[in-house]
């Protein structure tokens, strides 16, 4: 009896933290994505918000470019922080192994807004990287670097490193060394390696943190506002916008379900593709 | 280097200095925030006009140090305020669940787990909406249904907690999760062997056990509290978060009192991460 009674107490936190915070809230959300304005304070079902979404260019130009985008800072990020994993899983030793990979997490326990305004810094007109390159000889006057896609691809790579790494050392750790050697034992080259036994091995690494970076890169507000400025077109503004500025909720469900599909579409894909479960990728943290 | 291996001693070096050049990366934007926060300029950049401790202690307009900026203060106080409230629910609801999910075998258990790791992978911001959402539609129903007005289901600080709770939480559970799995239960049956009742054997054998991990889960949540930025600012009322402050002002333009307080989060963050960090070490020892 008394068993039954701990089992239940220990459910009721579970279940009121899932229920009020989680399955009910996006329940409210579609159907607030699902009414439509038809008179001031009257509103019918339909499908207007979303058929809005589709005829508005500026609306889905602005999904296509926030999803592109996302994909391609994911695809960099992998580029740039694979070959840092790979020195710190299986180069570096003992200590230097230990401080380099503390090293490359501390920036991350510092606030995003605090690394996006030091990017503000080194990228503005005014900046470090300009007055550097004048200094230089490099060029002939200030050059203003921020407010423009590479900018926005600049901070967005800078944020997502951290999800990137942790899983890619984790994973790499795990290949025992002599597998590498008995690659170049049977004749392989770097590369050869590198493609038929590591990467292979880094797999279920490689996915989840791309998963990671891509949905946060998906979802992040502060780095196209700030780097990108006015015109950073990132699909989180426009939900933004609707809430806040307009103060058209339906609107603006129907854009945040968009998204949450979109994104919740490119984690199952990318779960399927490796076979691994959610609990598997984002349970080990 | 895997010592075995062979390699060409310039690719070794090469890969040495893009190492080198990427910790550069990680650290330029951290290191030119703490620098202008002692630049004897209005402007957080160059040029350089000389040190100053103005942007801490300065109490003159426009020389308004962090320690004499009421606004900035009273900002510090509410993250505070919002990141222990954070923290105490995370942490409990987070035991709760550890308890429940190690100890408990229930139908759907599986499908709990899932769905518990899901405030993860969406995008903060859409929390944020849905939440909002909720919230006001009680508000709204009970303003018609009594004439009352809730003021905790509007914007505020209540739903910032809400908010940020709906998914520190997952991490809390986590975390305290992985150290219970190592826990041996037969010490907790001897101490019911001796005479203990269960919560008394929970008490004093199981939960000190857990502390580390517990302190270690009240740390980071009370980081991610602190530096939330996407959920926070879709339910943000009057009284504006640490985080939400610091937006405002960057998109204004604002003098180095910027600069000092990213550098006093820095410090902070640190050396609440390095203590973190050691709690993970000496638990897994």
């Amino acid at each position: 009896m008394s068993r039954r009674l701990g089992f239940y107490l220990l459910l009721a936190p579970l279940v009121v933290w899932l229920g009020a915070l989680l399955i009910i809230p996006h329940i409210e959300l579609l159907l607030t994505s699902l009414q439509v304005k038809v008179k001031p304070r009257v509103y019918e079902f339909g499908f207007g918000n979303y058929a809005a979404f589709f005829t508005e260019p500026l609306y889905w130009n602005t999904f296509a470019r926030t999803a592109l985008m996302s994909i391609a800072a994911t695809a960099l990020t992998l580029i740039v922080g694979f070959p840092i994993s790979y020195y710190i899983a299986k180069l570096a030793r003992g200590r230097s192994r230990a401080i380099l990979f503390v090293l490359c997490l501390l920036p991350f326990w510092v606030s995003e807004l605090v690394r996006t305004f030091g990017w503000m810094i080194l990228l503005r007109e005014t900046g470090v990287v300009s007055n550097t390159l004048q200094w230089l000889g490099l060029s002939s006057g200030p050059i203003e670097f921020l407010y423009n896609d590479a900018a926005i691809m600049v901070g967005l790579v800078y944020t997502s490193m951290l999800f990137m790494v942790v899983p890619l050392v984790t994973t790499l750790e795990s290949l025992d060394d002599s597998y590498i050697e008995a690659g170049y034992d049977l004749g392989g080259n770097g590369f050869a390696v590198m493609r038929e036994i590591v990467i292979p091995h880094a797999m279920p690494g490689i996915v989840t943190g791309c998963i990671v970076v891509f949905m946060l890169s998906l979802g992040n507000y502060l780095t196209p506002i700030l780097l990108g400025g006015k015109d950073s077109l990132w699909f989180t503004e426009q939900i933004y916008a609707q809430f806040i500025t307009r103060f058209n909720w339906e609107q603006g469900s129907a854009f945040g379900f968009l998204l949450l599909v979109l994104s919740s579409l490119i984690v199952w894909a990318g779960l399927k593709l490796t076979g691994q479960t959610l609990g598997q990728t984002v349970g080990r943290g | 280097m895997i010592p075995s291996i062979p390699q060409n001693p310039f690719l070794r070096n090469a890969y040495r200095a893009y190492v080198g050049l990427f910790f550069i990366y990680l650290a330029a934007p951290l290191i030119v925030v703490s620098v202008f926060a002692f630049n004897d300029s209005l402007f957080p950049s160059l040029p350089w006009k000389g040190f100053t401790w103005d942007w801490f202690f300065g109490d003159t307009d426009p020389r308004i140090g962090l320690f004499h900026d009421r606004s900035l203060l009273n900002a510090i106080g509410v993250s505070v305020f919002v990141a222990f409230s954070v923290t105490i629910l995370s942490v409990a609801v987070g035991t709760t669940n550890a308890f429940l999910f190690e100890r408990e075998k229930f139908r759907f258990r599986n499908f709990a787990y899932v769905l518990m790791l899901t405030p993860l992978v969406v995008p903060g911001i859409i929390l944020g909406i849905s939440i909002l959402i909720m919230t006001n539609g009680v508000a709204n129903r009970a303003y018609d249904a009594f004439g009352v007005e809730v003021d905790l289901l509007r914007p505020g600080l209540p739903l910032v907690v809400l908010g940020q709770f709906s998914f520190i939480a997952t991490i809390t559970t986590l975390v305290i999760s992985a150290r219970l799995r190592k826990f041996d239960v037969e010490l907790e049956e001897a101490a019911l062997n001796l005479g203990a009742t269960r919560w008394v054997a929970v008490r004093t054998i199981t939960l000190p056990y857990l502390a580390p991990a517990m302190i270690g889960a009240g740390i980071v949540a009370f980081l991610m509290s602190f530096e939330n930025f996407n959920t926070t600012l879709m339910l943000v009322g009057s009284d504006a978060p640490l985080t939400i402050a610091l937006f405002d002002r960057l998109k204004e333009g604002s003098t180095p009192v910027l600069n000092a307080i990213s550098l006093m989060l820095m410090i902070v963050s640190a050396l609440l991460a390095l203590g973190a960090i050691s709690l993970q070490r000496g638990k897994s020892a």
